[in-house]
Protein backbone atom coordinates (compact mmCIF):
# COMPACT_ATOMS: atom_id res chain seq x y z
CA UNK A 1 0.00 0.00 0.00
CA UNK A 2 2.65 2.56 0.69
CA UNK A 3 4.58 2.99 -2.67
CA UNK A 4 6.23 6.33 -3.58
CA UNK A 5 4.46 8.32 -6.57
CA UNK A 6 6.81 11.02 -7.40
CA UNK A 7 6.42 10.89 -11.01
CA UNK A 8 4.90 14.01 -12.62
CA UNK A 9 4.43 15.24 -8.57
CA UNK A 10 4.53 19.15 -8.81
CA UNK A 11 6.26 18.83 -5.41
CA UNK A 12 9.55 17.38 -3.92
CA UNK A 13 8.09 16.30 -0.80
CA UNK A 14 7.64 12.52 -0.50
CA UNK A 15 3.67 11.39 -0.76
CA UNK A 16 2.89 8.20 -0.01
CA UNK A 17 -0.18 6.51 -2.37
CA UNK A 18 -2.97 5.92 -2.23
CA UNK A 19 -3.66 9.26 -0.63
CA UNK A 20 -6.91 9.54 0.80
CA UNK A 21 -9.31 12.64 0.44
CA UNK A 22 -12.74 10.93 1.09
CA UNK A 23 -13.28 12.31 4.36
CA UNK A 24 -16.75 12.40 3.66
CA UNK A 25 -17.12 8.91 3.00
CA UNK A 26 -15.29 8.17 6.53
CA UNK A 27 -12.61 9.15 8.05
CA UNK A 28 -9.21 7.39 9.88
CA UNK A 29 -9.67 7.11 13.22
CA UNK A 30 -7.48 9.19 14.87
CA UNK A 31 -4.87 7.31 17.41
CA UNK A 32 -5.03 9.29 20.04
CA UNK A 33 -9.65 7.44 19.70
CA UNK A 34 -7.51 4.45 18.99
CA UNK A 35 -5.73 4.24 22.15
CA UNK A 36 -8.62 6.01 24.31
CA UNK A 37 -11.15 3.02 23.43
CA UNK A 38 -8.59 -0.60 22.54
CA UNK A 39 -9.02 -0.97 26.68
CA UNK A 40 -12.57 -0.93 26.54
CA UNK A 41 -12.05 -4.54 24.86
CA UNK A 42 -10.25 -6.73 26.84
CA UNK A 43 -9.53 -5.01 30.21
CA UNK A 44 -12.33 -2.81 31.21
CA UNK A 45 -14.63 -5.06 29.17
CA UNK A 46 -17.79 -4.50 31.66
CA UNK A 47 -21.33 -4.02 30.54
CA UNK A 48 -22.31 -0.47 31.34
CA UNK A 49 -25.70 -1.76 32.41
CA UNK A 50 -24.29 -3.76 35.45
CA UNK A 51 -25.05 -2.41 38.79
CA UNK A 52 -23.41 -4.96 41.13
CA UNK A 53 -19.61 -4.40 40.59
CA UNK A 54 -16.59 -2.90 39.36
CA UNK A 55 -16.69 -3.80 35.65
CA UNK A 56 -19.88 -2.69 35.12
CA UNK A 57 -19.25 0.44 36.70
CA UNK A 58 -15.98 1.36 34.81
CA UNK A 59 -17.44 1.00 31.89
CA UNK A 60 -20.72 3.51 33.08
CA UNK A 61 -18.53 6.18 34.36
CA UNK A 62 -16.36 5.67 31.09
CA UNK A 63 -19.79 6.32 28.80
CA UNK A 64 -20.68 9.10 30.97
CA UNK A 65 -17.69 10.61 30.36
CA UNK A 66 -18.17 10.15 26.31
CA UNK A 67 -21.90 11.43 26.85
CA UNK A 68 -20.21 14.33 28.14
CA UNK A 69 -17.80 15.22 25.40
CA UNK A 70 -20.65 14.03 23.01
CA UNK A 71 -22.76 16.75 24.17
CA UNK A 72 -20.47 19.35 24.33
CA UNK A 73 -19.62 19.34 21.12
CA UNK A 74 -22.98 20.26 20.26
CA UNK A 75 -24.23 22.09 23.19
CA UNK A 76 -26.81 20.11 24.35
CA UNK A 77 -26.46 18.74 28.05
CA UNK A 78 -25.14 14.75 28.79
CA UNK A 79 -28.74 12.95 29.33
CA UNK A 80 -30.41 14.52 25.83
CA UNK A 81 -27.53 11.88 24.22
CA UNK A 82 -28.68 8.81 23.28
CA UNK A 83 -26.34 6.81 21.39
CA UNK A 84 -26.97 4.78 18.61
CA UNK A 85 -24.88 2.56 15.80
CA UNK A 86 -24.85 5.70 13.68
CA UNK A 87 -26.62 8.49 11.69
CA UNK A 88 -28.07 6.02 9.79
CA UNK A 89 -29.94 4.40 12.79
CA UNK A 90 -30.07 7.80 14.16
CA UNK A 91 -32.21 9.29 11.44
CA UNK A 92 -34.31 6.05 11.72
CA UNK A 93 -35.56 6.70 15.70
CA UNK A 94 -35.63 10.60 15.17
CA UNK A 95 -38.13 9.99 11.80
CA UNK A 96 -39.62 6.81 12.91
CA UNK A 97 -39.81 7.45 16.49
CA UNK A 98 -41.83 11.08 16.32
CA UNK A 99 -44.15 10.29 13.37
CA UNK A 100 -45.57 7.28 15.92
CA UNK A 101 -45.79 9.17 19.20
CA UNK A 102 -46.83 12.88 17.57
CA UNK A 103 -49.20 10.81 15.62
CA UNK A 104 -52.06 12.69 16.88
CA UNK A 105 -50.99 16.14 16.45
CA UNK A 106 -50.54 15.13 12.38
CA UNK A 107 -49.31 13.06 9.94
CA UNK A 108 -47.07 15.99 8.05
CA UNK A 109 -43.25 16.15 7.72
CA UNK A 110 -41.25 18.89 5.36
CA UNK A 111 -37.67 17.82 4.18
CA UNK A 112 -35.81 18.55 0.71
CA UNK A 113 -34.59 16.71 -2.04
CA UNK A 114 -31.20 16.36 -1.10
CA UNK A 115 -31.14 14.65 2.17
CA UNK A 116 -29.55 11.40 2.44
CA UNK A 117 -31.32 8.04 1.58
CA UNK A 118 -31.20 7.46 5.15
CA UNK A 119 -33.44 10.21 5.95
CA UNK A 120 -35.39 10.39 2.58
CA UNK A 121 -36.30 6.79 2.61
CA UNK A 122 -38.15 6.33 6.08
CA UNK A 123 -40.13 9.36 5.18
CA UNK A 124 -41.00 7.74 2.43
CA UNK A 125 -41.60 4.47 4.17
CA UNK A 126 -43.71 7.04 6.00
CA UNK A 127 -45.28 8.10 2.76
CA UNK A 128 -46.21 5.07 1.65
CA UNK A 129 -47.28 3.42 5.07
CA UNK A 130 -45.33 0.64 5.20
CA UNK A 131 -44.10 1.08 8.67
CA UNK A 132 -46.37 -1.50 10.48
CA UNK A 133 -48.48 0.00 13.33
CA UNK A 134 -47.82 3.66 11.23
CA UNK A 135 -50.72 5.20 9.43
CA UNK A 136 -49.78 7.01 6.21
CA UNK A 137 -48.56 10.33 6.56
CA UNK A 138 -47.83 13.23 3.59
CA UNK A 139 -44.02 14.16 3.12
CA UNK A 140 -43.59 17.26 1.49
CA UNK A 141 -39.90 17.24 -0.05
CA UNK A 142 -38.66 20.92 -0.84
CA UNK A 143 -36.69 21.49 -3.85
CA UNK A 144 -33.41 23.45 -3.60
CA UNK A 145 -31.68 25.94 -6.10
CA UNK A 146 -28.77 26.24 -8.00
CA UNK A 147 -26.34 26.02 -4.75
CA UNK A 148 -28.49 23.69 -2.98
CA UNK A 149 -29.81 25.94 -0.88
CA UNK A 150 -34.12 25.68 0.53
CA UNK A 151 -36.08 28.98 0.00
CA UNK A 152 -36.95 30.06 3.51
CA UNK A 153 -40.24 31.51 2.93
CA UNK A 154 -41.21 27.95 1.06
CA UNK A 155 -40.34 26.15 4.20
CA UNK A 156 -42.75 28.51 6.06
CA UNK A 157 -45.47 27.98 3.51
CA UNK A 158 -44.78 24.68 3.48
CA UNK A 159 -45.66 24.09 7.19
CA UNK A 160 -49.52 23.04 8.44
CA UNK A 161 -50.84 22.76 11.74
CA UNK A 162 -50.57 19.24 10.89
CA UNK A 163 -46.73 18.81 10.46
CA UNK A 164 -44.95 17.44 13.32
CA UNK A 165 -41.40 17.61 12.05
CA UNK A 166 -39.29 19.30 9.75
CA UNK A 167 -35.85 17.43 8.84
CA UNK A 168 -33.38 19.63 7.17
CA UNK A 169 -29.69 18.61 7.00
CA UNK A 170 -26.92 20.43 8.66
CA UNK A 171 -24.73 20.36 5.71
CA UNK A 172 -25.44 18.22 2.49
CA UNK A 173 -23.07 15.04 1.99
CA UNK A 174 -22.34 15.16 -1.53
CA UNK A 175 -21.70 19.55 -2.32
CA UNK A 176 -21.56 20.82 1.17
CA UNK A 177 -24.01 22.95 0.74
CA UNK A 178 -25.10 24.30 4.56
CA UNK A 179 -28.67 24.95 5.46
CA UNK A 180 -29.14 28.09 8.05
CA UNK A 181 -29.61 26.30 11.11
CA UNK A 182 -30.38 29.31 13.09
CA UNK A 183 -33.12 30.42 10.42
CA UNK A 184 -34.90 26.98 10.02
CA UNK A 185 -35.03 26.66 13.88
CA UNK A 186 -36.29 29.72 14.51
CA UNK A 187 -39.25 29.33 12.09
CA UNK A 188 -39.74 25.65 13.28
CA UNK A 189 -40.05 27.18 16.87
CA UNK A 190 -42.66 29.79 15.68
CA UNK A 191 -44.79 27.45 13.92
CA UNK A 192 -44.28 24.93 17.27
CA UNK A 193 -43.20 22.00 15.30
CA UNK A 194 -40.16 20.21 15.40
CA UNK A 195 -36.72 20.44 14.38
CA UNK A 196 -34.57 17.57 13.42
CA UNK A 197 -31.11 18.00 11.52
CA UNK A 198 -29.26 15.46 9.97
CA UNK A 199 -25.19 16.82 11.27
CA UNK A 200 -23.48 13.76 10.09
CA UNK A 201 -21.16 15.89 7.58
CA UNK A 202 -21.02 19.00 9.57
CA UNK A 203 -20.40 17.83 13.29
CA UNK A 204 -16.32 19.05 13.71
CA UNK A 205 -16.65 21.11 10.91
CA UNK A 206 -18.95 23.74 11.77
CA UNK A 207 -19.85 24.75 14.96
CA UNK A 208 -23.07 23.35 16.61
CA UNK A 209 -24.87 24.92 19.10
CA UNK A 210 -28.42 23.15 19.60
CA UNK A 211 -29.46 25.70 21.95
CA UNK A 212 -28.60 28.55 19.81
CA UNK A 213 -30.25 26.84 16.81
CA UNK A 214 -33.24 25.74 18.00
CA UNK A 215 -32.69 22.39 16.57
CA UNK A 216 -35.05 19.76 18.36
CA UNK A 217 -33.45 16.75 17.41
CA UNK A 218 -29.98 15.85 15.90
CA UNK A 219 -27.88 13.28 14.28
CA UNK A 220 -24.19 12.52 14.76
CA UNK A 221 -22.08 9.54 13.45
CA UNK A 222 -18.49 9.37 15.23
CA UNK A 223 -16.56 8.00 12.03
CA UNK A 224 -17.05 10.62 10.37
CA UNK A 225 -15.33 13.31 12.53
CA UNK A 226 -12.05 10.97 12.91
CA UNK A 227 -14.31 8.27 15.45
CA UNK A 228 -14.74 4.50 15.03
CA UNK A 229 -17.93 3.63 12.92
CA UNK A 230 -20.47 1.63 14.28
CA UNK A 231 -21.40 4.24 16.68
CA UNK A 232 -23.45 7.64 16.37
CA UNK A 233 -25.95 9.37 18.75
CA UNK A 234 -29.08 11.37 18.59
CA UNK A 235 -29.62 14.46 20.66
CA UNK A 236 -33.35 14.01 21.81
CA UNK A 237 -34.51 17.74 23.36
CA UNK A 238 -35.63 17.72 26.80
CA UNK A 239 -36.84 20.79 27.68
CA UNK A 240 -39.15 23.44 25.89
CA UNK A 241 -40.19 21.37 24.60
CA UNK A 242 -39.47 17.85 25.91
CA UNK A 243 -39.34 15.64 22.74
CA UNK A 244 -40.77 12.18 22.89
CA UNK A 245 -39.87 9.20 20.77
CA UNK A 246 -41.31 5.98 20.02
CA UNK A 247 -37.94 3.55 20.37
CA UNK A 248 -37.33 1.19 17.17
CA UNK A 249 -36.04 -1.84 19.36
CA UNK A 250 -37.97 -3.50 22.52
CA UNK A 251 -35.43 -4.79 25.11
CA UNK A 252 -33.46 -3.78 28.12
CA UNK A 253 -34.80 -0.19 27.90
CA UNK A 254 -31.28 1.26 27.56
CA UNK A 255 -30.64 5.01 27.07
CA UNK A 256 -33.66 6.12 28.48
CA UNK A 257 -35.75 3.45 27.22
CA UNK A 258 -35.17 5.18 23.44
CA UNK A 259 -32.47 2.41 22.38
CA UNK A 260 -32.60 -1.21 23.76
CA UNK A 261 -29.11 -2.66 23.71
CA UNK A 262 -26.21 -2.98 25.28
CA UNK A 263 -23.80 0.02 24.91
CA UNK A 264 -20.86 -0.64 22.52
CA UNK A 265 -18.61 0.76 25.15
CA UNK A 266 -15.12 1.09 23.12
CA UNK A 267 -17.56 2.51 20.22
CA UNK A 268 -18.74 5.38 22.50
CA UNK A 269 -15.65 6.14 23.87
CA UNK A 270 -13.95 6.19 20.97
CA UNK A 271 -16.85 8.72 19.94
CA UNK A 272 -16.54 10.78 23.29
CA UNK A 273 -12.94 11.23 22.91
CA UNK A 274 -13.09 12.01 18.79
CA UNK A 275 -15.84 14.64 19.64
CA UNK A 276 -13.52 16.13 22.82
CA UNK A 277 -10.44 16.08 19.89
CA UNK A 278 -13.15 18.28 17.47
CA UNK A 279 -14.12 20.23 19.69
CA UNK A 280 -10.93 21.20 21.41
CA UNK A 281 -9.03 21.87 18.07
CA UNK A 282 -11.96 22.89 16.26
CA UNK A 283 -10.39 26.63 15.53
CA UNK A 284 -7.06 25.04 13.76
CA UNK A 285 -9.04 22.19 12.47
CA UNK A 286 -11.05 23.93 10.33
CA UNK A 287 -8.54 26.94 9.28
CA UNK A 288 -6.01 24.54 8.22
CA UNK A 289 -9.29 22.18 6.21
CA UNK A 290 -10.01 25.08 4.73
CA UNK A 291 -6.84 26.13 3.49
CA UNK A 292 -6.29 22.50 2.06
CA UNK A 293 -9.59 22.84 0.42
CA UNK A 294 -8.83 25.99 -1.41
CA UNK A 295 -5.89 25.04 -2.65
CA UNK A 296 -6.96 22.31 -4.46
CA UNK A 297 -9.70 23.81 -5.96
CA UNK A 298 -7.88 26.71 -7.17
CA UNK A 299 -5.41 24.30 -8.47
CA UNK A 300 -7.86 22.26 -9.94
CA UNK A 301 -9.83 25.28 -11.43
CA UNK A 302 -6.34 26.45 -12.80
CA UNK A 303 -5.69 23.89 -14.19
CA UNK A 304 -8.53 22.85 -16.14
CA UNK A 305 -10.34 25.12 -18.07
CA UNK A 306 -14.11 24.51 -18.07
CA UNK A 307 -14.03 23.08 -14.46
CA UNK A 308 -16.64 24.04 -12.21
CA UNK A 309 -17.39 23.83 -8.75
CA UNK A 310 -20.98 22.56 -7.43
CA UNK A 311 -22.55 24.14 -4.20
CA UNK A 312 -22.59 27.09 -2.89
CA UNK A 313 -18.80 28.43 -3.38
CA UNK A 314 -19.17 30.10 0.53
CA UNK A 315 -21.70 28.99 2.33
CA UNK A 316 -20.25 25.15 2.34
CA UNK A 317 -18.21 22.89 4.45
CA UNK A 318 -14.52 23.92 4.68
CA UNK A 319 -13.26 20.58 3.79
CA UNK A 320 -15.06 19.81 0.67
CA UNK A 321 -14.94 20.61 -3.15
CA UNK A 322 -17.38 18.91 -5.48
CA UNK A 323 -16.19 19.05 -9.12
CA UNK A 324 -17.61 18.87 -12.73
CA UNK A 325 -15.15 18.55 -15.59
CA UNK A 326 -17.54 18.77 -18.78
CA UNK A 327 -17.05 16.63 -21.94
CA UNK A 328 -14.82 14.33 -19.27
CA UNK A 329 -16.98 11.03 -17.56
CA UNK A 330 -16.63 11.09 -13.44
CA UNK A 331 -16.21 7.12 -13.46
CA UNK A 332 -13.07 7.12 -16.03
CA UNK A 333 -11.41 10.38 -14.23
CA UNK A 334 -11.41 8.34 -10.70
CA UNK A 335 -10.01 5.22 -12.66
CA UNK A 336 -7.40 7.54 -14.31
CA UNK A 337 -6.26 8.66 -10.52
CA UNK A 338 -6.76 5.31 -8.91
CA UNK A 339 -3.59 6.19 -6.24
CA UNK A 340 -6.24 9.09 -5.19
CA UNK A 341 -9.46 8.00 -3.10
CA UNK A 342 -12.38 10.44 -3.86
CA UNK A 343 -15.96 9.87 -4.68
CA UNK A 344 -18.16 10.02 -8.06
CA UNK A 345 -21.30 10.99 -7.06
CA UNK A 346 -22.46 9.91 -3.46
CA UNK A 347 -20.30 6.96 -2.29
CA UNK A 348 -23.91 5.15 -1.76
CA UNK A 349 -24.94 5.24 -5.09
CA UNK A 350 -21.24 5.48 -7.22
CA UNK A 351 -22.50 1.57 -7.57
CA UNK A 352 -25.17 2.08 -9.73
CA UNK A 353 -24.82 4.28 -13.44
CA UNK A 354 -27.76 7.25 -12.31
CA UNK A 355 -26.15 10.26 -12.02
CA UNK A 356 -26.41 11.32 -8.70
CA UNK A 357 -29.90 13.24 -7.51
CA UNK A 358 -28.69 15.75 -5.32
CA UNK A 359 -26.55 17.07 -8.42
CA UNK A 360 -29.26 16.40 -10.36
CA UNK A 361 -31.89 18.29 -8.40
CA UNK A 362 -29.74 21.59 -8.61
CA UNK A 363 -30.66 21.67 -12.08
CA UNK A 364 -27.14 20.46 -12.91
CA UNK A 365 -27.71 18.58 -16.43
CA UNK A 366 -27.11 14.93 -16.66
CA UNK A 367 -24.12 15.37 -18.36
CA UNK A 368 -22.24 18.04 -15.89
CA UNK A 369 -23.49 14.88 -13.43
CA UNK A 370 -21.53 12.29 -14.36
CA UNK A 371 -18.74 14.43 -14.50
CA UNK A 372 -18.66 15.17 -10.83
CA UNK A 373 -15.77 14.01 -8.34
CA UNK A 374 -16.31 14.86 -5.04
CA UNK A 375 -12.94 15.36 -3.28
CA UNK A 376 -13.11 15.47 1.03
CA UNK A 377 -10.16 16.32 2.69
CA UNK A 378 -9.70 15.71 6.33
CA UNK A 379 -7.17 15.88 9.56
CA UNK A 380 -4.83 13.88 7.86
CA UNK A 381 -3.79 15.09 4.67
CA UNK A 382 -1.04 17.53 3.81
CA UNK A 383 -0.32 20.03 1.18
CA UNK A 384 2.26 17.44 -0.92
CA UNK A 385 -0.39 15.16 -1.01
CA UNK A 386 -2.73 18.24 -1.96
CA UNK A 387 -0.28 19.31 -5.09
CA UNK A 388 -0.21 15.85 -5.86
CA UNK A 389 -3.18 15.23 -6.49
CA UNK A 390 -3.94 18.64 -8.16
CA UNK A 391 -1.06 17.28 -11.01
CA UNK A 392 -2.46 14.16 -11.26
CA UNK A 393 -6.09 14.91 -11.77
CA UNK A 394 -5.37 18.35 -14.28
CA UNK A 395 -3.08 15.46 -16.40
CA UNK A 396 -5.69 12.62 -16.08
CA UNK A 397 -8.84 15.56 -17.43
CA UNK A 398 -6.61 16.80 -19.88
CA UNK A 399 -5.74 13.01 -20.97
CA UNK A 400 -9.45 11.99 -21.35
CA UNK A 401 -11.00 15.37 -22.96
CA UNK A 402 -8.14 14.49 -26.25
CA UNK A 403 -9.94 11.19 -26.00
CA UNK A 404 -13.65 13.16 -25.68
CA UNK A 405 -15.88 13.52 -28.80
CA UNK A 406 -17.36 15.76 -26.66
CA UNK A 407 -14.49 17.90 -26.36
CA UNK A 408 -13.80 17.82 -30.01
CA UNK A 409 -17.42 19.07 -30.79
CA UNK A 410 -17.25 22.02 -28.54
CA UNK A 411 -13.89 22.79 -29.95
CA UNK A 412 -15.36 22.88 -33.24
CA UNK A 413 -18.09 25.16 -32.65
CA UNK A 414 -20.67 22.39 -32.12
CA UNK A 415 -23.69 23.42 -29.62
CA UNK A 416 -24.06 19.84 -28.01
CA UNK A 417 -27.49 20.73 -27.05
CA UNK A 418 -28.93 20.52 -30.29
CA UNK A 419 -27.36 17.35 -31.71
CA UNK A 420 -29.35 14.91 -32.01
CA UNK A 421 -28.10 11.75 -29.53
CA UNK A 422 -29.57 8.21 -29.95
CA UNK A 423 -30.19 7.09 -27.03
CA UNK A 424 -29.74 3.70 -25.75
CA UNK B 1 -15.27 -1.89 -8.84
CA UNK B 2 -13.06 -4.20 -10.22
CA UNK B 3 -11.66 -3.32 -13.76
CA UNK B 4 -10.09 -6.90 -15.41
CA UNK B 5 -6.65 -6.69 -16.71
CA UNK B 6 -7.30 -5.96 -20.49
CA UNK B 7 -9.82 -3.12 -19.44
CA UNK B 8 -7.19 -1.67 -17.64
CA UNK B 9 -4.65 -1.91 -20.47
CA UNK B 10 -7.08 -0.21 -23.02
CA UNK B 11 -7.59 2.42 -20.71
CA UNK B 12 -4.51 3.08 -19.98
CA UNK B 13 -2.79 2.95 -23.22
CA UNK B 14 -6.04 3.39 -26.02
CA UNK B 15 -5.74 2.44 -29.44
CA UNK B 16 -6.77 4.34 -32.43
CA UNK B 17 -7.86 7.37 -30.65
CA UNK B 18 -8.33 10.01 -33.22
CA UNK B 19 -10.07 11.45 -36.08
CA UNK B 20 -10.72 10.90 -39.38
CA UNK B 21 -11.47 13.14 -42.10
CA UNK B 22 -15.39 12.66 -41.65
CA UNK B 23 -16.04 14.65 -44.82
CA UNK B 24 -14.02 12.10 -47.09
CA UNK B 25 -15.53 9.78 -49.25
CA UNK B 26 -13.84 6.32 -48.12
CA UNK B 27 -14.20 7.47 -44.23
CA UNK B 28 -18.05 6.28 -42.21
CA UNK B 29 -18.62 7.79 -39.17
CA UNK B 30 -20.69 6.51 -36.33
CA UNK B 31 -21.69 8.52 -32.63
CA UNK B 32 -23.67 6.89 -30.71
CA UNK B 33 -24.63 6.93 -27.23
CA UNK B 34 -25.51 10.42 -25.22
CA UNK B 35 -24.14 12.73 -22.89
CA UNK B 36 -26.83 12.15 -20.02
CA UNK B 37 -26.23 8.51 -20.76
CA UNK B 38 -23.05 8.93 -19.51
CA UNK B 39 -21.10 7.98 -22.39
CA UNK B 40 -20.33 8.84 -26.23
CA UNK B 41 -18.85 7.06 -28.62
CA UNK B 42 -17.64 8.18 -31.74
CA UNK B 43 -15.79 5.76 -34.34
CA UNK B 44 -14.36 6.26 -38.08
CA UNK B 45 -13.24 3.49 -40.16
CA UNK B 46 -11.58 4.40 -43.66
CA UNK B 47 -12.28 1.88 -46.36
CA UNK B 48 -10.10 1.13 -49.75
CA UNK B 49 -11.86 -0.12 -52.88
CA UNK B 50 -11.96 -3.74 -52.30
CA UNK B 51 -14.19 -3.01 -49.03
CA UNK B 52 -11.20 -3.63 -46.80
CA UNK B 53 -11.11 -1.11 -43.77
CA UNK B 54 -7.78 0.33 -43.61
CA UNK B 55 -7.77 2.22 -40.69
CA UNK B 56 -9.87 2.74 -37.71
CA UNK B 57 -10.47 5.84 -35.06
CA UNK B 58 -12.49 6.14 -31.82
CA UNK B 59 -12.93 8.89 -29.34
CA UNK B 60 -15.22 8.04 -26.93
CA UNK B 61 -16.14 9.86 -23.41
CA UNK B 62 -17.55 7.67 -21.00
CA UNK B 63 -16.25 5.51 -18.13
CA UNK B 64 -13.21 2.75 -18.71
CA UNK B 65 -15.21 -0.15 -19.66
CA UNK B 66 -16.66 2.27 -22.50
CA UNK B 67 -13.45 3.39 -23.73
CA UNK B 68 -12.03 -0.28 -23.30
CA UNK B 69 -15.11 -1.58 -25.96
CA UNK B 70 -14.47 1.09 -28.29
CA UNK B 71 -10.63 0.56 -28.46
CA UNK B 72 -10.89 -2.69 -28.78
CA UNK B 73 -13.08 -2.65 -31.89
CA UNK B 74 -11.09 -0.53 -33.79
CA UNK B 75 -8.12 -3.01 -32.65
CA UNK B 76 -10.33 -5.39 -34.52
CA UNK B 77 -11.77 -3.51 -37.19
CA UNK B 78 -8.71 -2.66 -39.20
CA UNK B 79 -7.65 -4.98 -41.71
CA UNK B 80 -11.06 -6.58 -42.39
CA UNK B 81 -13.63 -6.25 -44.29
CA UNK B 82 -16.88 -4.24 -43.98
CA UNK B 83 -18.59 -7.58 -44.28
CA UNK B 84 -16.22 -9.09 -41.39
CA UNK B 85 -17.22 -6.10 -39.27
CA UNK B 86 -21.05 -6.13 -39.96
CA UNK B 87 -20.71 -10.19 -37.68
CA UNK B 88 -19.18 -8.72 -34.95
CA UNK B 89 -21.41 -8.91 -31.88
CA UNK B 90 -21.40 -7.17 -28.52
CA UNK B 91 -20.73 -10.65 -27.06
CA UNK B 92 -17.33 -10.84 -28.58
CA UNK B 93 -16.40 -7.63 -26.48
CA UNK B 94 -17.68 -8.54 -23.34
CA UNK B 95 -15.61 -11.96 -23.54
CA UNK B 96 -12.72 -10.92 -25.04
CA UNK B 97 -12.82 -7.39 -21.87
CA UNK B 98 -14.65 -9.74 -19.12
CA UNK B 99 -17.10 -7.61 -18.95
CA UNK B 100 -19.38 -7.14 -15.57
CA UNK B 101 -22.89 -7.61 -16.14
CA UNK B 102 -23.17 -3.77 -15.46
CA UNK B 103 -20.91 -2.85 -17.82
CA UNK B 104 -22.53 -4.74 -20.59
CA UNK B 105 -23.91 -1.92 -22.06
CA UNK B 106 -20.37 -0.93 -23.23
CA UNK B 107 -20.03 -3.39 -25.35
CA UNK B 108 -23.59 -2.79 -27.30
CA UNK B 109 -22.20 0.72 -27.55
CA UNK B 110 -19.59 -0.38 -29.15
CA UNK B 111 -21.70 -2.65 -31.29
CA UNK B 112 -23.48 0.11 -32.64
CA UNK B 113 -20.78 2.43 -33.26
CA UNK B 114 -19.30 -0.13 -35.72
CA UNK B 115 -22.67 -0.80 -37.57
CA UNK B 116 -23.28 3.39 -37.57
CA UNK B 117 -19.79 4.41 -39.15
CA UNK B 118 -20.78 1.24 -41.46
CA UNK B 119 -24.04 2.98 -42.50
CA UNK B 120 -22.86 5.71 -43.22
CA UNK B 121 -19.59 4.89 -45.23
CA UNK B 122 -22.92 2.76 -47.28
CA UNK B 123 -24.54 5.84 -47.95
CA UNK B 124 -21.93 8.25 -48.96
CA UNK B 125 -20.69 5.12 -51.74
CA UNK B 126 -24.71 4.82 -52.43
CA UNK B 127 -24.63 8.88 -52.92
CA UNK B 128 -21.46 8.85 -54.91
CA UNK B 129 -22.93 6.12 -57.13
CA UNK B 130 -26.19 7.73 -57.95
CA UNK B 131 -24.22 11.21 -58.50
CA UNK B 132 -21.85 8.88 -60.41
CA UNK B 133 -24.03 7.17 -62.71
CA UNK B 134 -24.52 8.49 -65.86
CA UNK B 135 -28.36 8.94 -66.37
CA UNK B 136 -29.67 7.27 -69.80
Amino acid sequence: MTRSASRGAATTATVVVPIYMDNSATTRCDPRVVAKLLPFFADDFGNAASRNHVFGWRAEAAIEVAREQTAALIGCTPKEIVFTSGSTEANNLAIKGVAELYAGKGRHFVSCVTEHKAVIDPLKHLELGTIPGQPRAEITFLPVDRLGHVDLDALSAAIRPDTVLVSLMAANNEIGTLHPLAAIGRICKERGVLFHTDATQAAGRIPIDVEAFGIDLLSLSAHKFYGPKGVGALYVRREGPRVRLAPLLDGGGHERGMRSGTLNVPGIVGMGEAARIAREDFASDVARLRALRDRLEQGILARSVNAVVNGDPDDRLPHLSNVSFPYVEGESLIMGIKDVAVSSGSACTSASLEPSYVLKSLGLGDELAHSSIRFSLGRFNTEAEVDHVVDMVSREVARLREMSPLWEMVQQGVDLTKVKWTVH
Amino acid sequence: MAYSNKVLDHYQHPRNVGSLDKDAADVGTGIVGAPECGDVMKLQIKVDESGRIVDAKFKTYGCGSAIASSSLATEWLKGTTVDEAMAIRNTQIVEELSLPPVKIHCSVLAEDAIKAAIADYQSKQERLREAGAPES
